[in-house]
């Protein structure tokens, strides 16, 4: 079962990447990275990460996305043309990455000690209580400092987002930060 | 049915992370649209979340999902502040290709 579940949701992952490449309007990319990004929240729940699947689900198919396609259709993003940057960037990115990628996977196929992974394990023994439990409890006494100080971070993107954005003086350009808390 | 019991060794997800990100840096080099380049942005920092996941998982490390969650949000922060910032070099330049935004100066 498991080995179905990833060899599905692992080519709808590829797929929508390779898709993000080949499509020449952003829309079609945005739409294509969301089906990326949900196969990704079941990979994370076939991995005992129920907390983060849903996680990603609302905040980057949710939040982050609605972002991106609300920015393409604001501003009425076209078809992208190609020029002499994407040529060069196609003939030296394209067998500098297949050398990066050969490499990765040489060293990852050969990587001993990993375990494999199956269905329903948690993360650890299951006598402290559910997966959730355990992440609550680490990051809301141990590392609650550092969560603080992300929401302080969520506040000043939202005020950056807001005066970037925001024409000169005469009228606001949108909440674009308050599509994300 | 043995094919139904098999486990996933996690070096497939590793692979898969590295195949991901791989595919995140073709698009920001071959991306002409500066939409596009920031989704391939979102690929790698997905990619590298996959395999965070996946060492979590590896060494039953509850800390290593708690940094996904951290990246996460810290990617939220970012792409709100991003997507301003093409909001703003539309303004000024009125287009989104990469190649004609090519000076600092307005």
């Amino acid at each position: 079962m498991h080995l179905i579940l990833f060899f599905l949701f692992a080519g709808l992952c590829l797929a929508g990447a390779i898709n993000l490449l080949l499509q020449t309007h952003p829309i079609n990319s945005a739409l294509s990275l969301i089906v990326v990004m949900t196969s990704l929240a079941v990979l994370y729940l076939l991995l005992g990460a129920e907390f983060l699947a849903i996680a990603q689900i609302i905040v980057y198919a949710g939040a982050v996305m609605v972002l991106f396609t609300f920015v393409v259709m604001l501003l009425n993003a076209g078809r992208e043309e190609r020029t002499l940057g994407s040529r060069a960037g196609a003939r030296v990115g394209f067998p500098a990455v297949a050398v990066l990628l050969a490499v990765l996977a040489t060293v990852l196929l050969h990587a001993q000690g990993l375990t494999a992974a199956h269905l329903g394990a948690g993360l650890t023994d299951a006598k402290s209580g559910t997966n959730l439990d355990i992440l609550s409890q680490v990051l809301f006494h141990e590392l609650l400092l550092p969560f603080e100080v992300t929401s302080v971070l969520i506040l000043i993107a939202i005020l950056g987002a807001v005066a970037l954005a925001r024409a000169d003086g005469s009228k606001t350009g949108g909440a674009e930060g308050t599509a994300e808390k | 049915m043995s094919f139904l019991q098999h486990d996933v060794p996690l070096n497939w997800y590793l692979l898969l992370s590295a195949a991901l990100f791989s595919l995140g840096v073709v698009g920001f080099l071959i991306k002409r649209n500066l939409i596009t380049v920031f989704m391939s942005i979102e690929l790698m920092l997905n990619a590298v979340n996959l395999s965070f996941v996946a060492f979590a998982y590896q060494w039953h490390a509850v800390k290593g999902q708690i940094f996904v969650f951290f990246v996460m949000m810290v990617a939220a922060a970012e792409a709100a502040v991003g997507l301003a910032i093409i909001i703003a070099v539309f303004r000024a330049r009125a287009t989104l290709a990469v190649d004609r935004i090519n000076l600092m100066k307005l």
